[in-house]
């Protein structure tokens, strides 16, 4: 078991390198000179540059500049955006607790609900509204979604606040739009999932044991279903950063979202850069924690690893 | 205990299938009841019924149905939910799948006594612990901690029997209880339902294979399509059968040699020295064997005993560690696959499972023409084995287990090979289908002078097809020779443990 945590661990971290790698490769190939592109829209003064040259070492042999960016990379210096005269982990910073508030809320929102949805719409008609209604969900645009909510209960009802980050009313919203989907995909699948499980021969068994149909799913049943959801982490987080994007535009919130559409408007590369890495650091953790729940969630697969 | 009255039960759905149509069932305390049929002939779904398991499509009626002395024909789902596990506990067919993967063999075993309330949770590993003990699994505490895959065949359908008798029930209803296993194992699996009947228990016994259940049983009751066609005691059934199914039945128990004394034709395949390491672990050592045309050798063992592998070696999907096969004089093992696969024509393979081995999602018409040339009629191939034009359209999943491995003899025989690998041709089958499928191997080799290699965990299979037999364990040949030598003599105290684990049924007329 250790040895396979230590194994992932070490592979996360390559991917991390790859990413990290990849990014500054990108910033190389860029048309024109690096100092132009570190710049984007920003101020361009023979101080600024002389201050580009130096932090990121262009005077020097390409290796050294390459070795001396990811070692800053690796202590978490992620350079310095010029065009906001500020350190692009500053900026990061200031941001990032909005956007990891929505994502989170949204995720367990999305999680409990469908969870909810899964086990309790067993059988006919409920099963039948609640599949089609999470299908309607999912294929509906998230903004719209959103602006329908907003629509709604803030400005007929008056429950929520329209716009802005203050304080948990101002969260609900948001979260709500950004986890229906992952609701309504999630659900399916726990679903598609349960009724496999039920068909197994264990079920039988369980069943022979004396057991409530209620007990067989949630002690049995449920458990199975979790393999196939579990799979879905990965494409959970494109969601979240992806989905917080627009939901931070419609819900007029501060956070990544808003950074990372406003930097790649001025081409501030630095910024840019720093989110590509972060992006794929966040794929990294959610990966490992999907494979270390595997081995939590089925024996079977811990024999070959350990 | 249990005594039923016309029982039909029909699954409703898009199509209406009458799986039980009218079935008269009664079970004494402390008998023994054998319901013997092929798949699909309802056996399985009568048994359900008894404890309210037949699913959530089956529609269950009956003019009597009694259980316990209590009619259950209102009976809610809490009435039936008290009765499961308490008065009856169920065996299904594969521990694997029959028990949880997912969750220790003490939670499973746990669960019937926490569902009825048996002893508090103090006492609860004691008890567990118990109940190994009593279907004697060695190092009970250990293997209450492991899971299901954990364990080998054996052990676990143990651990399968100890959670339905957790529960202290009168009736045991075992489904299959044996057939995913080697025949050794098979028959301690056998020996320990009888001393559960010796300890007072009710069994009802349910089987494809006559002869599985024929030692136990005190009554037989013969099912087809939903029918019991013939019952009455074991012996009156065995000698005075009068149901032509059931007789068709009792000579797939029996066996009967399909094998040839003729002197076989030149070499077609051989194998000098074969040794395969896995790892620090060698898995076939020394093996040698020669083929000729129109030969079947048997090739014999228990699961782990290395004949998959050997097959692997002479069909060229793995490499041997050492020594060399040769086929029809060309060299076969030491060669790059490029040069193998012109000869690959000439050699074919049988599996066990050709639901797995087929693409599901070509038709039949398909899976035999790929073997033809370009634009043959796949229809001559399907007719040598006995199928007719009407299963060309059809998908695997849509044909019988017997269709599907005729279909799989036809892709076989279609390229004219001169050597089949039959890897567990029959294992998955019924008896009755096996008898049959048997019947048309032996057909091809007649014919076509095609040699067969047959390899087979079952001794009673290979002692009805084989004219040669070699027997496998712990990677080497221990025994080989013609098959009536080997049967009848049999030198290695294997090879008399595997023929005595055979249930064969003795009629005495």
């Amino acid at each position: 078991m250790t040895r396979a945590v230590a194994r992932r661990i070490a592979s996360g971290a390559v991917v991390l390198w790859a990413a990290a790698t990849a990014a500054y490769l990108a910033l190389l190939a860029a048309p024109g000179d690096i100092v132009d592109s570190l710049i984007g829209d920003g101020a361009d003064t023979p101080q600024i540059r002389a201050q580009i040259i130096t932090e990121w070492n262009l005077d020097r042999p390409a290796v050294v500049q390459y070795l001396d960016y990811l070692w800053r990379a690796a202590q978490g210096d992620l350079g310095r955006s010029y065009l906001l005269q500020r350190p692009v982990g500053e900026v990061i910073g200031d941001q990032l607790p909005p956007t990891l508030r929505l994502a989170v809320a949204a995720a367990v929102f999305g999680v409990v609900l469908a969870l909810v949805l899964a086990v309790t719409t067993r059988h006919r008609w409920v099963r039948r509204a609640s599949s089609t209604a999470e299908l309607i969900i999912v294929s509906t645009p998230p903004f719209l979604i959103g602006i329908v909510l907003l629509s709604v209960f803030s400005f007929r009802f008056g429950l929520f606040p329209v716009s802005g980050d203050q304080g948990w009313a101002a969260l609900v919203l948001p979260a709500v739009t950004l986890g229906l989907p992952i609701a309504g995909v999630l659900a399916q699948v726990l679903r598609d999932g349960l009724d496999r499980a039920l068909d197994e021969p264990f079920a039988v068994t369980a069943r022979a044991r004396g057991l409530t149909e209620r007990a067989v799913l949630m002690r049995h049943a449920l458990r199975h279903s979790l393999i196939p959801a579990v799979t879905l982490l990965g494409w959970l987080t494109g969601a979240l950063l992806g989905g917080a994007v627009i939901i931070e535009q419609v819900f007029g919130r501060p956070g990544l979202g808003q950074v990372t559409l406003q930097a790649v408007g001025n081409g501030d590369m630095p910024v840019v850069l720093a989110v590509v890495v972060l992006a794929a650091a966040a794929f990294v953790v959610v990966n490992t924690v999907a494979d270390l729940a595997y081995l939590l969630i089925d024996p079977r697969l811990r024999r070959s690893t350990s | 205990m249990i005594d039923v009255r016309n029982l039909r039960v029909t699954f409703v759905g898009k199509r209406q299938v009458e799986a039980v149509r009218g079935v008269d069932l009664t079970i004494g305390a402390g008998e023994c009841v054998a319901l013997v049929g092929e798949s699909g002939s309802g056996k399985s779904v009568t048994a359900r019924s008894l404890v309210g398991l037949a699913g959530p499509a089956a529609r269950v009626e009956a003019d009597t149905f009694t259980v316990d002395g209590r009619d259950v024909r209102g009976f809610a789902a809490r009435d039936w939910r008290r009765l499961r596990g308490r008065f009856a506990g169920l065996i299904l067919q594969d521990a694997l799948v029959s028990l949880d993967p997912l969750r220790t063999v003490g939670a499973e075993i746990g669960e019937v006594l926490r569902a009825h309330g048996i002893g508090d949770r103090r006492d609860r590993p004691q008890r567990i612990r118990r109940l190994l003990t009593d279907v004697h699994v060695p190092e009970p505490d250990r293997r209450a901690r492991q899971y299901p895959h954990q364990l080998s065949g054996g052990l676990r359908q143990r651990a399968l029997i100890a959670s339905a008798i957790a529960g202290g029930p009168r009736l045991l209803i075992a489904d299959e209880p044996t057939t995913a296993l080697d025949a050794t194992v098979q028959a301690q699996i056998l020996t320990l339902l009888a001393e559960r009947r010796t300890n007072g228990e009710t069994l009802l016994l349910i089987s494809h294979d006559l002869a599985v259940v024929a030692k136990l049983a005190d009554r037989v009751l013969v099912m087809k399509d939903g029918r019991i066609v013939e019952g009455g005691d074991t012996r009156t059934i065995l000698v005075g059968a009068g149901h032509p199914y059931t007789r068709e039945l009792i000579s797939a128990a029996t066996g009967r040699w399909r094998g040839t004394t003729t002197a076989p034709g030149d070499v077609v395949a051989e194998a000098t020295g074969l040794r395969k390491v896995y790892g620090d672990r060698t898995v076939v050592r020394d093996f040698g064997l020669t083929i000729r045309r129109g030969e079947i050798v048997g090739l014999v063992g228990e699961s782990g005993s290395g004949k998959t592998t050997v097959a692997q070696l002479l069909f060229g999907l793995a490499g041997p560690t050492s020594g060399h096969v040769r086929f029809e004089g060309a060299d076969f093992s030491g060669v790059p696959e490029r040069a193998r696969r012109p000869m690959r024509r000439r050699l074919q393979l049988i599996a066990q499972d050709p639901l797995s081995a087929f693409d599901p999602r070509w038709t039949v018409r398909r899976i035999v023409g790929e073997a033809l040339p370009r634009g043959e009629d796949p229809a001559p191939c399907l007719e040598r084995v006995g199928l007719g034009a009407d299963v060309l359209d059809r998908y695997p999943r849509q044909l019988s287990g017997g269709q599907r491995q005729r279909v799989a003899v036809a892709r076989a025989i279609a390229p004219r090979p001169s050597l089949i690998i039959c890897d567990e041709p029959v294992s998955a089958l019924d008896v009755s289908v096996q008898a049959q499928v048997l019947d048309l191997l032996a057909g091809i080799r007649e014919t076509d002078g095609t040699a067969l290699l047959f390899i087979s965990h079952d001794l009673g299979v290979i002692r009805d097809i084989a004219d040669r037999v070699l027997v496998m364990k712990d990677g080497r040949v221990v025994e080989q020779g013609p098959v009536k030598a080997v049967f009848d003599h049999a030198g290695h105290e294997y090879t008399r443990a595997l023929l005595d684990a055979v249930p064969t049924v003795e009629v005495s007329r």
